[in-house]
């Protein structure tokens, strides 16, 4: 059921934006993400976003595309963060004290993930049915999964970060396809001028998205 | 390192960090005829270049790859809870978030722009006057800064002509003239713009706020209410609430940043030099270490270089200007243990808690409409507005809506109500419920100074060229989180006056620590404060080091107790304060300035 919901909503954003069809994934050749990890990085996201009555799913919004050209910025190299040793465990309020950027995560969290889901059902993640990869995400979520030296958490907690990223990012980015993340918040996103606006006290905000590009929903 | 440094022509000024504090400096000292250089440790930034439309409405760049922000790859600090604990490196952004260069943390910032209560100018000395020495809990630091309101009243007055200050005066020389905050002080003269428009929760704020018996006002903001020239020409457009100004070099030039105000003046004056992409690693003193020589830095091609100056000034974030204090040896570095010592000491944070209040689902809150510094905000629980007799704690909190505008990233992380999954279909039904009519109303409290927490030189990590990072070791105290659930429990009586549908009261919890993964305020200050005594301060109420004459230190850092208001209004009033003590006294005759 809902993988017929996820293909429905996909469809309507995809015709929104001027392209042909309903598809079970969007025709990207990702550049970082190997298939084994693509086929689980498409299913997770569309568990943690899925397509429903509130609006289009993370794989119509092309979440993994955002995430998978990410992976090619100074941010998923860990440039952005203070990677110098001695690297030490401590309590998790002082935050984050692994050696790995971004991309070790996801290479790490990903085999983990998989390696839980055929332990536990003899299937890889993406196979599993949805109340199963619920299961095993929660799991992750938890903690309760040990990926060598990569707590489930630390994985799961950079996945729903970019995952919300690449949902209600610009398009520009990759993600937020026909600026259906946008849409379904009704968030204006580049407009950026309320002046004839911010009086107008309860009332929704008549004009759609717009986006860096000059795109309109 | 020293000696194998290029050594370049002296100036008279050396300034090192171009933020506000810097940039103020700078003006003042080029006004008084001497040669300045800025170092600035990150890059050159401008509004034309950083806030650029379209490319600069980008929430992902802003807000979550930290575009304006430090980098952390080459220098940030480490942290504990306290002094048992190994303190780690801040390795991500979150808890706060500093800003590098030029500009500084003023580029990026909201535009709060706050004179201080004058009760907490003289906190130490009022607490005793009402509740006896004894009301003062055990172990806290509680100080005077040295200076009164009515001393910095002119430089508050020129730091808000300066940034185009939007408000509303409450008393102007002594007469009520309009609807300002109650518990204001006097002032010379009005705001230079009137108060921004209310958004419509700040507006519903106001009517519940007013309902409720408390006495609400239009937050002064720093963001143009109209087009405006300041004194030194420096042109500003009018607010548009794109809600593009946390983390952004506003597009429409209507936030004051030092790029903005202060810079298009400056950099075309021929005393001035600014260079970018320059970090300094000490300041120079001389043989017996009683006279700064100038400062040793490593220029952008990774060149050691020192430039001789006459004069010192450090106006570099809040811990970068302790740290650079102590890689120097300039002041005694603090003692936990003996409670001695003045550089670390009294380092001090903000107690910042957002409570959420859900409307009719009929009512559209419009959260991404936004400004900054505008909202409003009611101080009947902040500095000595109230009897803390009875309740047994010092310290107090503004409470407000600040509707900076809320982006979508932001919303989708902040989810549904408390209960609510993170993901799939009733994390999406409740997170867009709550972002389109749900509304945040912020306790903004102070944060005292305690005994052991405090800033050093972490043992084991170092930054980028080889110096040890900077240790933080903090932690809440129960005084503060007292207060903190006090001031709260107050916002309840306003969500209720609103006909809210559902109220999510968040205050601080007993026992809970310092958490540094979430974002909590890069209102940071302390640990190198301003005071009469030398034994628990390392600056005269001038600015100026008890122990190196001719270096002046500017920032929060000058704070003794983290105050409930946003700091940069009192940090741009100091810089003015300090300028003005070094043009009419110290330049004519350099030494200790006295009384």
């Amino acid at each position: 059921m809902q993988g017929l919901a996820g293909a429905a909503a996909c469809g309507t954003v995809l015709a929104s934006s001027g392209r042909a069809g309903p598809v079970a994934a969007p025709p990207y050749r990702p550049q970082f993400f190997d298939a084994a990890e693509w086929a689980f990085l498409v299913a997770a996201c569309d568990r943690l976003i899925p397509a429903d009555a509130s609006g289009p799913g993370a794989v119509a919004l092309d979440v993994p595309r955002f995430i998978d050209r990410q992976m090619d910025t100074p941010y998923a190299h860990g440039a952005q963060w203070y990677m110098s040793g001695p690297f030490m465990a401590g309590p998790d309020n002082l935050g984050y004290q692994l050696p790995y950027a971004p991309r070790e995560l996801y290479r790490h969290g990903i085999a983990g993930m998989n390696a839980h889901a055929a332990t536990r059902h003899g299937r890889p993640f993406a196979a599993l049915s949805a109340a199963l990869q619920d299961d095993l995400l929660r799991a992750a979520e938890r903690g309760s999964l040990v990926f060598g030296d990569v707590p489930s958490a630390t994985f799961f907690e950079q996945l729903l970060a970019n995952v919300m990223e690449g949902a209600f990012s610009d398009p520009i980015h990759g993600g937020n396809t026909g600026m259906g993340g946008w849409a379904m918040l009704g968030f204006p996103g580049a407009r950026a001028d309320f002046m004839d606006w911010v009086d107008q006290y309860g009332v929704h905000y008549p004009l759609g998205s717009v986006s860096i590009s000059g795109e309109r929903a | 390192m020293s000696t194998d440094a290029r050594r370049l022509d002296p100036v008279d000024v050396v300034i090192v960090g171009g933020g506000w504090a810097g940039c103020i400096m700078a003006k003042e000292m080029t006004e008084a005829g001497r040669s300045v250089v800025v170092l600035e440790r990150g890059p050159d930034r401008g509004t034309a270049s950083d806030g650029a439309y379209p490319a600069s409405i980008d929430e992902l760049e802003g807000n979550f790859r930290y575009k304006l922000f430090q980098d952390l790859s080459k220098h940030t600090v480490t942290i504990r809870n306290n002094s048992r604990q190994v303190a780690l490196p801040y390795r991500r952004m979150a808890a706060f978030l500093p800003g590098e260069g030029v500009g500084g943390a003023g580029l990026h910032w909201s535009g709060v722009h706050f004179r201080i209560p004058p009760d907490d100018l003289r906190l130490r000395t009022r607490v005793i006057e009402k509740y006896g020495a004894k009301f003062i809990p055990e172990g806290m630091n509680l100080q005077d800064y040295g200076v009164t309101y009515e001393e910095l009243e002119p430089f508050f007055d020129r730091a808000e002509k300066v940034f185009g200050t939007s408000g509303e005066a409450y008393k102007v020389n002594g007469q009520v003239v309009g609807k300002g905050n109650v518990f204001s002080p006097s002032r010379s003269d009005h705001f230079p713009l009137p108060a921004l428009k209310d958004v419509y929760t700040a507006h519903l704020f106001r009517k519940a706020a007013t309902e409720a018996g408390f006495h609400p006002y239009s937050l002064p903001a720093a963001n143009a209410s109209r087009q405006y020239v300041n004194p030194y020409g420096a042109q500003m457009g009018p607010c548009n609430f794109c809600g593009y100004c946390s983390g952004y070099a506003c597009y429409m030039y209507s936030k004051a940043s030092p790029n903005v105000n202060i810079l298009p003046v400056l950099r075309r004056h021929p005393l001035f030099e600014l260079r970018a992409a320059c970090n300094v690693l000490k300041v120079e003193l001389d043989s017996d270490g009683r006279r700064a020589t100038g400062v040793t830095y490593a220029d952008a091609e990774g060149n050691t270089v020192t430039q001789p100056a006459e004069l010192v000034i450090l106006s570099a974030f809040q811990f970068h200007n302790v740290r650079l204090m102590l890689l120097s040896g300039i002041g005694k570095p603090y003692d936990p243990a003996r409670n001695e010592g003045v550089v670390g000491r009294n380092f001090v944070y903000q107690n910042v808690t957002t409570s959420t209040v859900w409307l009719d689902p009929k009512v559209e809150t419009n959260q991404y409409v936004g400004t900054g510094g505008g909202g409003v905000a009611f101080d009947d629980f902040n500095s000595e507005n109230f009897d803390h007799g009875p309740l047994g704690f010092v310290g107090g909190s503004p409470v407000w809506v600040n509707q900076a505008g809320v982006k979508a990233i932001a919303a989708a992380y902040s989810g549904g109500p408390p209960g609510t999954p993170r993901w799939g279909s009733a994390w999406k039904a409740g997170m867009i419920d709550t972002y389109r009519h749900s509304l945040r109303i912020d306790a903004h409290g102070t944060n005292m100074a305690y005994r052991d927490v405090y800033l050093d030189l972490d043992p084991t990590w170092k930054d980028a060229h080889g110096q040890p990072l900077l240790r933080m070791t903090f932690d809440w105290k129960d005084n503060d989180i007292r207060m903190n659930r006090y001031v709260v429990d107050k916002i309840g009586n306003v969500a209720k006056a609103m006909g809210a549908r559902r109220v999510h009261l968040t205050s601080r919890e007993f026992g809970k620590p310092f958490d540094t993964r979430q974002y909590q305020t890069t209102h940071l200050g302390g640990g190198a404060v301003m005071g009469t005594d030398p034994g628990t301060s390392a600056l005269n109420r001038y600015l100026q080091s008890w122990d190196v004459h001719n270096v002046f230190v500017i920032g929060a850092n000058a704070f003794p107790q983290g105050t409930g208001y946003n700091p940069t209004g009192m940090v741009a009033a100091l810089a003015y304060w300090a300028a003005h003590h070094i043009r009419t006294t110290y330049l004519a005759r350099p030494g200790p300035l006295a009384g």
